[in-house]
């Protein structure tokens, strides 16, 4: 019985390291191609990647502000502290909501996207016919996406964050009755560029773990459409995992004694 | 007598414990089409994987034009694959690109020619497959004939010198079937290639190889001319040719 789970633990360990260890050299060896990168296949990826998850970004950060603002405002206001729900607010959308809900929604949207392209050019064999063209899938597929998605994730900050704000403001000042001068002086008064700064550095972190993670994902997916199926689920979960993960040690290296 | 461009020697592969090739040895001469016949699942297509670069020999060794290519690094292996086509089972044709773009897709990648030569070549390329009514289709429109045929024009892009053919045939009818054998004959003729066409087809054998090797348990257990094969006694290659239940043979191929 304990060797059975010792064995079983050992087995794990030593598959976890390996996918660690392959998903690092993928990342490696894409950080050395993306120099020789395709700049027209570099564009197409971040307009089908990248723009194309506005409007679901803007949507969800819409309701993210307004519903931190439905959540703050009147206790706020209750304690009196009515003029720092906007900087509340938009101190929370820059360093945290946006950029890991944007990371969420775009794991879910484009890592689930990439992992089934690339699984399914390799089940039908498309993944060996670059090869034999004696064309780099990593320089080819790869590194594209990877630039697209981390290029694009801090442009979506950016409009996640301005219409988070947008909501965060109308639900305060229609729900909890703060004035459009004293929530926006809030923001002025306790926010910093880099609140919104360090949320798009994460944002660049973030989509270099979806692109990685839905390449590496897709490029050993298993023969058939399940096993798309599974690279696909595979993908969006470990992703997710990642940004949670990677998000507790950038915050702190962001701005913790800052 | 004619150089060997394509040589196994010994050549071996396992994945993990399950021995796929054990042994195999097979010299393939300059401009002649090797047919590699023989039951399902005996290592056919993996010898094709080997020779390509894909798939890497446990054991043995593979010379290419004069070349140990058996233990070649993916950025080695990238200068011998732009002499090398290859066409795949199910076509491997790029379903984002258009018949066009997926013949052109190797020229350029790695030739910087004008695009004016590069659709003129792609032009007489689908004009010898014929299908140059289907430059701007997607592969999703093509029949599985159709798919073939531009496989071929895409592998024959770089202008190869050797060409690999994986099941071509299959899941063909038999009109289909006749078209491509006699394409991958012309394709040798007019373009002087050397080619291995794995293959459970003899009609097609016959029409497009020079030689036959047939392959079992991971070994090659006959080589000969169609001709040769086709009027052979060894139980095995009649077993195979036929599909009769042939003391020996039967057993041999389960």
């Amino acid at each position: 019985m304990l060797h059975e789970l010792c064995a079983m633990t050992g087995a794990w360990i030593i598959g976890f390291c390996q996918v660690t260890g392959r998903m690092m050299m993928l990342f490696l060896d894409t950080l050395s191609k993306v120099r020789t990168v395709s700049i027209k296949e570099t564009l197409r990826q971040m307009a089908l990647l990248g723009a194309d998850s506005l409007p679901i970004v803007l949507l969800t950060m819409l309701c993210t502000g307004m519903v931190f603002s439905v959540q703050t405002a009147k206790e706020f206001v209750a304690l009196g502290a009515s003029g720092t729900v906007g900087g509340i607010v938009a101190i929370a959308m820059g360093r945290e909501l946006v950029p890991v809900l944007t990371g969420v929604v775009v794991a879910g949207r484009i890592g689930a996207a990439i992992a089934a392209e690339l699984g399914t050019m390799k089940v039908t064999e498309q993944i060996d016919a670059l090869r034999v063209m004696a064309t780099s899938p990593v320089r080819y597929l790869v590194a594209p996406r990877f630039l697209a998605v981390a290029l694009m994730m801090p442009v979506l900050i950016v409009f996640g964050n301005f219409i988070g704000n947008a909501g965060g403001y109308f639900v305060a000042h229609y729900y909890a009755d703060i004035g459009s001068t004293t929530y926006l002086n809030s923001i002025r008064q306790l926010c910093e560029p880099f609140d919104l700064f360090g949320g798009m550095i994460k944002g660049v972190a973030f989509g270099a773990i979806i692109s990685i993670v839905g390449c590496f994902k897709g490029l050993n997916a298993k023969q058939g459409a399940e096993g798309v199926g599974l690279a696909t689920t595979a993908s969006v979960v470990l992703s997710i995992i990642l940004i949670f993960i990677s998000d507790y040690f950038l915050t702190v290296l962001l701005y913790v004694d800052k | 007598m004619a150089e060997s461009v394509i040589s196994l020697r010994n050549l071996e592969l396992a994945f993990g414990e399950k021995k796929v090739l054990q042994g195999v040895n097979l010299e393939v001469k300059k401009g002649e089409t090797m047919a590699v016949i023989g039951p399902s699942g005996t290592g056919k297509s993996t010898i094709l994987k080997v020779l390509i670069g894909l798939l890497a020999p446990t054991g043995g060794n593979v010379f290419i034009e004069g070349q140990d290519v058996s233990h070649l690094t993916e950025e080695e292996w990238n200068e011998i694959r732009k002499h090398i086509g290859m066409v795949f089972q199910y076509s491997a044709l790029f379903d984002f690109l258009d018949v066009g773009e997926n013949v052109a897709f190797g020229l350029r990648q790695h030739f910087r020619l004008p695009e004016e030569e590069v659709q003129k070549k792609v032009d007489d390329l689908l004009k010898d497959v014929g299908m140059e009514d289907a430059k701007s289709m997607y592969p999703v429109e093509l029949s599985g004939g159709m798919k073939k045929r531009v496989s071929l024009a895409r592998a024959l892009a770089f202008g190869p010198r050797i060409v690999l053919y994986d099941e071509p045939t299959a899941g063909l009818d038999p009109i289909r079937m006749m078209n491509i054998s006699r394409l991958i004959r012309e394709t040798q003729q007019k373009h002087k290639v050397t080619s291995i066409l794995v293959t459970h087809d003899m009609e097609s054998v016959y029409v497009a190889a020079d030689r036959v090797a047939l392959i079992n348990g991971g070994k090659i257990v006959a080589v000969g001319t169609p001709e040769e094969f086709r009027n052979s006694d060894d139980p095995l290659i009649r077993g195979f040719i036929t599909g009769e239940e042939i003391a020996g043979a039967t057993e041999a191929f389960r």
